[in-house]
């Protein structure tokens, strides 16, 4: 057995990548040798900013052979047959085995498929993962076809056995493999060969090589933490960053550098923005003031004055950005304190939102639209809600959130706060954006809920109105994001209302039943994630009130959960029998059978049981579903369990007699009936 | 080497060791276009000489305009008239990386005392058609240049691909220099007898471009200037390819790029001058990508284009 090693070492990859690539750079060596029966004991993977790295440990030399028994044609079947046979068998007509089988005298082959050196299978895994690597944007480069993400410059593809070490013969578009490889860009240039992946991991260490994102992460943070704690100060976690960072680096020297005081009145938000974005700079708090007085930056090498030239470098590009940020922020506190939150208002007239939609003060003037009709539901006091749909966009055209695009809301936030807008008002400018993600938290204050809601619904209804849609992966207006924030906020908040009626209202409910149906598959989506079946949401969405998404969600939940019960399982069988017998019956009868059964035909005692069970679970029914208590009612259905099964067991519907029969039949259209109100059972599947 | 580690002692000293540095690697180097343009890559040396399959390498200097960013003068890193170095060599060679970073030394950065990072930054010129995956370069966390792998010009794959380097040369030599406001930096020898400082180049033009660029640029005309050049654009592709006067194949790849560098240009003073709303600026900009696809189709049938006339293929 033989240790593989593989380093792809490129001009840098960008960091965000990176993690990306290692995972798929195993998969698709691990199972192409798999799928080559080159079977190992355990496989790396790791990235750095200049490398992609694998080892394989316990790697099979040679695939094995393979013999398979193949049955071919009858002794004495047509001479075309055998040929074809022999030609798909790869044997001649003397290897054949004739064997007695019952119908017959048989030809069997035997196939040897012999195996191959894992240098050749590695070569061609190899190959191939090169040329069909995922990365999700690729480039040529020089005069080459070849495509990676940056130049890749050369190729480490070895196999070690017993401390010796071959190269594997490779060469993908003149990149030839070798054992080569190179240190640290600045710190540690010059090539070195490499014996096996513990020397490789050993050298690079000298040559000033963190092999593994993990321990340069792990090596950022402790470092980072120690500087900070020696002054008594904390570092503002933050694993995107850190994980970004890491990739950026081969040698990562961690410096604390100072923010001028000038800038500490800045908001949080803004001094940690502006540093992560534009410098990758950890934001380091002094817990005693709660202010950000200082920042961490990584370099990738150590120096001989100890990183100075690079930190006071690091503190004069951070001045200038700060001092942009400050004059920002000044100007626009300056804007406010003088015409109130109107100036920043007046100028979204003149910024188109969409061509076909209008302005942003248009879009504005919807949103507070339809904020007033929301206020019912969201319980807001409708003249509050339309004064924070108002004002929450107002940030936009402030020159914070201009220069950072990312701050929208945040900022919303404080210059609302600046012009002495409640803190309803001032919350609901930050938070009328959430839900972005699945997993981003929704708002549950009031006011902040109709907004969120109304500034979703106006999104939705505004593209469906112009027909911008999305389309197969295409989304560019995140409207399905924009569903699911509907939903989660409905949800999460209980909120009832007729989403259909909502839509009538906005321009002029251009295709809301469409519109309907995109929500509601989206709904089917999200439900799915609860562990609620497609098939159990398409039985509720067949009921009346399926436009009320929290209507509908809870009798979905209460299906859902019935059905798993051992009574709601077979209910449902129970069901669909008596719907079967129903729809051939009035198929041949050319009838409905939903006149009401009458007990006194009844002939055994299952069948007068039933009636009774069903009288009793129709009152408990009804008398659960106009207090929209679900679960009541499923169970009440779920109850028909027992006296369904007996009544199936003992009766025989089609009796000879014809009113027995029929009155059996609409005993069967009342079982059908009753359920049919709890949701549409014929839509479960199973 | 110890020359090459010497600090510049002025923003000419800066270029002039890059002209040196680049015309030592075998760049030819050129001259600054004779055109207002937004940024080096505009020089036709990039943008169309970037495109078929002749071999290229130069090197040049190119006074860059972006209308919106005056500040007067007043603002310590902005100008609306600044200058770019760009250099474009195709194919790119296998070491671009190392030449650049002897280009830094060459310039009196220590590679030994500063941190030089590659950090992801995917390029694309909506107004040219164009894109390329590439970097912005950090020295010790300042943008210093971009670099820049093209793959695709005026709607045309690359093929081979041309490496191109775009040095911010104020930004640089500022820090090179040590000066906090751009109008500090010493324009040539500080010690000279006639010592200029940026300021006593360009403060003054900062001031007058910035009233002109924000307030009295005559609007109505640039639009039509804006209709013409579009127009004279398109009547220049429209021409013959065989010269009627000298029976020559003659395409006028170029007159016809320069009326939409002239469209371009005056698409970024229109900008500056606030009169084109957010909608109609996507519009302007296609219809500057429309010209330049257009001159990139054009150059392709050219000679320098690496069109191959016939009768002369061996």
């Amino acid at each position: 057995m033989s240790d593989l090693l593989i380093e792809l070492f490129s001009e840098e990859i960008p960091a965000g990548m990176q993690k990306r690539a290692s995972t798929d750079f195993q998969k698709m060596i691990t199972e192409g040798l798999k799928k080559a029966d080159l079977s190992f004991e355990n496989s790396e993977v790791y990235a750095t900013p200049r490398r992609l790295v694998l080892s394989v440990k316990g790697l099979l030399d040679h695939s094995p052979t393979v013999t398979e028994e193949r049955k071919g044609p009858r002794v004495g079947a047509p001479e075309k047959a055998l040929e074809g046979f022999l030609r798909g068998a790869g044997v001649s007509q003397e290897d054949l085995e004739i064997r007695d089988e019952k119908k017959g005298q048989v030809y069997y082959a035997k196939i040897t498929k012999s195996g191959r050196c894992a240098e050749d299978i590695v070569a061609e895994v190899l190959e191939s993962t090169v040329r069909g690597f995922p990365w999700p944007k690729s480039m040529r480069w020089g005069s080459g076809a070849l495509k990676w993400v940056r130049p890749l410059h050369s190729i480490i593809c070895t196999l070690t056995k017993d401390a010796l070490t071959k190269v594997v013969p490779l060469d993908i578009d003149g990149i030839v493999a070798g054992n080569t490889s190179q240190g640290h860009r600045f710190m540690a240039p010059a090539p070195f060969e490499v014996n096996g992946f513990l020397d490789y991991q050993e050298k690079l260490a000298k040559a000033y090589v963190v092999l593994d994102p993990q321990k340069r992460m792990e090596k950022i943070w402790q470092d980072a933490c120690q500087k900070a704690q020696s002054e008594g100060l904390e570092v503002v976690e933050d694993q995107g960053l850190l994980a970004e960072v890491a990739g950026l680096v081969e040698w990562p020297v961690v410096l604390m550098g100072d923010i001028a005081e000038d800038f500490y009145e800045l908001p949080t938000e803004v001094l940690q923005t502006s540093m992560k974005e534009h410098q990758k700079f950890f934001s380091v708090k002094n817990p005693k003031t709660d202010r950000i007085e200082k920042f961490i930056t990584v370099a990738n090498r150590e120096t001989k004055d100890q990183g100075a030239t690079i930190l006071s470098g690091n503190q004069k590009v951070l001045f200038a950005r700060l001092s942009d940020a400050k004059f920002f922020w000044e100007n626009d506190n300056r804007t406010i304190a003088r015409e109130g939150m109107a100036a920043l208002c007046e100028p979204l007239k003149q910024v188109t939102f969409h061509n076909k939609l209008g302005s942003q003060a248009e879009r504005i003037e919807r949103i507070a639209n339809l904020s007033e009709k929301l206020s019912e539901a969201t319980g807001v006091d409708a003249q509050e809600a339309i004064l924070a749909a108002k004002v929450v966009k107002a940030d936009l055209s402030s020159e914070m959130v201009y220069e950072f695009p990312e701050l929208q809301g945040i900022m919303g936030r404080y210059y609302a706060q600046a012009a002495g807008l409640s803190s309803a008002v001032a919350d609901a400018c930050r938070d009328h954006y959430s839900p972005l993600g699945p997993t981003d938290t929704v708002p549950q204050e009031p006011v902040s809920v109709t907004i969120a809601l109304a500034d979703k619904l106006d999104l939705l209804t505004g593209f469906w109105a112009v027909d911008e849609k999305p389309t197969g992966s295409k989304d560019p207006f995140a409207l399905r994001r924009a569903a699911l924030g509907v939903i989660r906020l409905i949800i999460t908040n209980d909120l009832r209302l007729n989403l259909k009626d909502v839509f009538a209202t906005s321009f002029e409910g251009k295709n809301s039943n469409d519109l309907m149906g995109f929500i509601h598959d989206r709904l089917k989506v999200f439900l799915k994630d609860e562990g609620i079946r497609h098939d159990v949401i398409d039985a509720c969405l067949m009921m009346e009130g399926a436009d009320d998404i929290a209507l509908l969600v809870k009798r979905a939940r209460a299906l859902s959960d019935v059905l798993k019960t051992d009574d709601g399982s077979n209910l449902i069988q129970g069901f669909k029998r008596a719907n079967n017998i129903l729809s051939q019956a009035e198929a041949k009868d050319g009838v409905e059978y939903s006149y009401g059964p009458d007990v006194k035909f009844a002939e055994e005692t299952s069948e007068k049981a039933l009636f009774e069970a069903l009288d009793s679970a129709e009152a408990e029914i009804s008398s659960a579903m106009s207090n929209e208590e679900f679960e009541r009612a499923m169970s009440a259905m779920a109850s028909l369990r027992s006296p369904v099964d007996a009544f199936f067991e003992a009766v025989q519907i089609n009796a000879d007699n014809e009113i027995i029969r029929r009155n059996r039949l609409n005993l069967l259209g009342r079982i059908r009936e009753i359920c049919a109100q709890v949701a549409d059972l014929t839509r479960v599947e199973g | 080497m110890s020359v090459e580690l010497t600090k510049p002692r002025s923003f000419q000293e800066i270029i002039l060791r890059l002209q040196g540095y680049w015309a030592g690697k075998g760049c030819a180097i050129l001259q600054p276009y004779d055109m207002e343009v937004g940024a080096g890559t505009f020089h036709p040396a990039t943008t169309l000489r970037s495109l078929g399959s002749t071999p290229w390498a130069a090197a040049y200097v190119q006074p860059s305009r972006r209308p919106t960013d005056g500040r007067y003068g007043e603002n310590p890193n902005r100008l609306q008239h600044y200058y770019q170095y760009q250099v474009v060599i195709k194919p790119s060679p296998k070491d671009l990386q190392e030449l650049y970073l002897g280009s830094l030394k060459a310039i009196g950065i220590d590679l030994e005392l500063h941190d030089i990072r590659f950090v992801e930054d995917d390029w694309e010129s909506p107004t040219l058609g164009a894109w390329g995956l590439g970097w912005e370069v950090w020295c010790d966390g300042m943008e210093v240049s971009q670099f820049t792998y093209f793959q695709q010009v005026g709607g045309h794959d690359c093929k081979p691909v041309s490496g191109e380097l775009t040095y911010g040369l104020e930004r640089l030599a500022m820090y090179i220099l040590g000066v906090d406001h751009v109008m500090d930096m010493p324009f040539n020898d500080p010690d000279a007898p006639i010592s200029l400082t940026y300021r006593d180049v360009f403060k003054q033009t900062e001031e007058e471009y910035s009233r002109h660029n924000f307030d009295v640029a005559n609007t109505t005309k640039l639009l039509s200037d804006f209709e013409n050049a579009e127009k004279e654009c398109k009547s220049i592709l429209d021409q013959e390819h065989i010269d009627p006067k000298t029976g020559k194949r003659i395409i006028m790849a170029h007159p016809a790029y320069d009326q939409c560098i002239k469209a371009s240009h005056i698409f970024n003073l229109l900008d500056a001058r606030g009169v084109i709303s957010v909608t109609e600026r996507q519009a302007y900009i296609g219809r500057v990508r429309a010209l330049s696809k257009a001159c990139a189709d054009a150059f392709v049938l050219t000679e320098a284009g690496g069109h191959i006339a016939q009768g002369t293929q061996s």
